[in-house]
């Protein structure tokens, strides 16, 4: 199964019976998947007029009492933007892939990049939080799905899988589990007399339960800054209890939610950073310094946001430098920056898009990085 | 002055309690940001007489709204109700329609929100018989931010944006939406409360994509921009211009500056709905495995209980097909 398709059967297995796509290269398969799949499974495809409408009546399905997914590309991924602040600002879980490609603008339609990273976290306008998630395979395709849709409901934001063409594209082996032996957390359904019923809570004390509409709590959602009521409160101290709970919500868990996969970091003198089918091409560069006798770690981002500000923190203290590959021209790189303050080197394997590495260039840098 | 202002507060509760439409309105949200002589309040009420008159569950009626004066309407009406993003309040509301499709959806917002940044969302709504209420106050102009032209304003009319007279040509909306599909389309003028609240109740009973138009003033932009006086004289111009003429070519019913406006009910018409359709097209074509999409997943889990509870053993689910 490929990456594209393992993304829908994943979701399909957390539950996810609501689908409005669009249309775009490279992350057709999934929609295409969906449509198929859908009708045998109870739940409902909708092809939508445009990327925009597909992320909206998306949110709204979710009120409508839904699992929900989408999926997209660049150029699909920016249009949907505003209304993922919507999401954000509704408390909305749900869950978009990015099958990424080369861009700017049309960019590469059918070649593989990484260029969305930065777009994931500042994408939409003012201070919100997000959750990204990055699989290397179509079985973290699969595993993500459900991982993602089990996180948008415990946090009620949405979360991104930020996976890529050449993953979204590849045959791969994938393992889909006993339904009884998946994990699936379910909406937080709120049980309690009606009149006491608040759909937002900034108490600092998690996220409120939610309803669906047609349950009769007639509840009031908006984008506009609002009160735990959902009713507009337009003024600057509402905005601070919103924003801050909107950023507090992922932030005071971030060590709850980073998941990140490590080999040999103990006594490394270069580690490589990396997430996505960029981590699987830096392996092979891994084993060649490795060879030669250097001591080269790997830390593999399985969640980029959050970010893992506390492991690149603690390992830029102990290592001479820390290399990071990606598929663009320096996303990533920025935030191992900024985390290292200057205490390692941190060198930056950067690309264009269109293609995944040579593993020569990555090899190149973990020399340089341990002289 | 604190007196003065305790027994402002005492109207306040007075009024919240008197009010006719109490039971259908966020009281507690009062007073609303309309002006005076505003068309949209006009179209609040007849909603809510459409919905009272019409005996319709309450719990199961749900606002969305899009951006603009219009749009706030949803923060009023004390049914389920989302104040969404600027013209997404079809796409929106399809997606709460086709996820609890017991719902009765009804879109309230205005012309540059529906037919402007959200025009392609109105025609396809329509081109796919999606079963919402779209009502559209068509007050010619962007209220909200300041009088600005949108794709309604009449030509040569004043807007803020186009300060010599319009040069462009509008749309006319009741024909854009017959155009696209809708198989239920009405245009009322704000004068016309009965017919407004007459016109919902028929398309809240009716299956598909309705589309109502209402022509309203704006009376602190476009009414003064345009020197055409208060709400009154809007009523005036309305009860002098304004001509029932129901089944209408929409070809032929554009309003012009202060000119002629054609009202009525211009289509009914059957079609099956998008989900109607869809559950109608998969029924066909893989038959008994096909699962009737109608249902919630909380139905669904509710229905599992209830045969786990009947002794009858679940069946397994039919996730992660072999590829």
């Amino acid at each position: 199964m490929d990456g594209d398709h393992a993304l829908a059967e994943g979701a399909l297995a957390a539950g996810c019976r609501f689908f409005a796509g669009y249309p775009i290269t490279p992350s057709t398969e999934t929609a295409e998947r969906f449509a198929e799949r859908c009708p045998e499974v109870g739940g409902l495809f909708i092809q939508m007029e445009d990327e925009i409408a597909s992320i909206t009546a998306n949110v709204g399905a979710v009120w409508g009492g839904q699992k929900v997914m989408t999926v997209t590309s660049g150029p699909g991924f920016s249009l949907m933007m505003e209304t993922i602040g919507l999401a954000c600002m509704m408390e909305t879980p749900m869950v978009l892939a990015d099958v990424q490609r080369g861009g700017p603008s049309t960019g590469l339609p059918t070649l593989t990049a990484q260029q969305d990273m930065m777009q994931a976290r500042w994408g939409s306008h003012g201070d919100y939080r997000v959750i990204a998630l990055v699989p290397d395979s179509p079985q973290e395709c699969f595993d993500l799905a459900i991982e993602a849709f089990n996180l948008s409901e415990t946090y009620r934001v949405p979360v991104f899988i930020m996976t890529d063409e050449t993953v979204g594209h590849m045959h791969e082996k994938v393992v889909i589990p006993p339904a009884e032996e998946i994990q699936v957390v379910e909406r937080n359904w709120y049980e309690g007399p009606k009149e006491d019923y608040r759909p937002y809570r900034y108490d600092g004390k998690g996220v409120a339960p939610m309803v669906k509409a047609g349950d009769g709590y007639r509840f009031h959602s908006t984008g506009l800054t609002h009160d735990e009521r959902g009713y507009p409160a337009l003024t600057p101290e509402m905005n601070k209890k919103v924003v801050t709970h909107l950023i507090e919500k992922i932030e005071s868990n971030a060590d709850k939610i980073i998941r990140v996969e490590e080999d040999g970091l103990k006594g490394a003198d270069v580690v490589v950073v990396s997430y996505g089918i960029t981590s699987r091409i830096a392996i092979r560069a891994v084993q060649e310094a490795r060879k030669a006798g250097l001591k080269v770690g790997v830390l593999r981002l399985i969640t980029v946001w959050p970010f893992c500000e506390k492991k690149i923190r603690e390992l830029a203290s102990k290592v001479k430098a820390i290399v990071v590959p990606e598929l663009n021209y320096g996303q990533i790189v920025l935030e191992v920056e900024r985390c290292a303050g200057g205490k390692c080197k941190v060198i930056s394997v950067n690309s264009c898009g269109g293609a995944v590495h040579d593993p020569e260039e990555i090899l190149a840098a973990i020399k340089e990085g341990a002289k | 002055m604190s007196d003065l202002g305790s027994e402002y507060s005492t109207d306040d509760e007075t009024f919240r309690k008197q009010n006719p439409m109490a039971e259908f309105l966020r009281m507690e949200r009062m007073p609303h940001i309309w002006c005076p002589g505003c068309g949209v309040g006009t179209v609040v009420t007849a909603f809510a007489e459409a919905i009272k008159s019409g005996g319709h569950d309450r719990d199961k009626i749900a606002v969305v709204s899009g951006i603009g004066c219009t749009g706030r309407v949803a923060g009023y009406v004390k049914f389920d109700s989302f104040h969404t993003t600027h013209g997404r309040a079809i796409p929106f509301a399809t997606g709460l329609k086709l996820a609890n499709p017991e719902l009765t959806v009804v879109v309230i917002s205005g012309d540059g929100d529906l037919s402007s940044i959200g025009g392609n969302h109105l025609i396809h709504a329509a081109r796919r018989n999606m079963d919402l209420v779209v009502i559209c106050v068509n007050n010619f102009t962007y209220g909200m931010t300041g009088g600005q032209v949108t794709p309604t304003t009449p030509n040569m009319a004043n807007a803020s944006t186009t300060p010599t007279g319009n040069y462009e040509t509008p749309f006319s909306l009741p024909f854009i939406a017959d155009a696209a599909g809708a198989t239920f389309v009405a245009r009322w003028t704000a004068l016309h409360v009965r017919n407004i609240a007459q016109s919902i109740g028929q398309a809240l009973n009716h299956r598909g994509f309705s589309f109502i138009e209402v022509i309203a003033p704006c009376t602190t932009l476009y009414q003064r921009r345009n020197r055409l006086g208060d709400g009154l004289d809007a009523m005036e111009y309305y009860k002098e211009d304004a001509e029932i003429l129901h089944g209408a070519d929409t070809r032929k019913i554009d309003i012009g500056y202060q000119g002629k406006i054609a009202m009525g009910k211009f289509v009914e018409r059957k079609k099956p709905t998008f989900l109607e359709a869809v559950n109608e097209h998969y029924t066909k074509v893989i038959g008994d495995s096909y699962q009737l999409y109608s249902k919630t997943p909380l139905d669904k889990v509710a229905e599992e209980k209830a045969r786990l509870s009947a002794g009858v053993s679940p069946e397994p689910l039919t996730c992660g097909a072999e590829d």
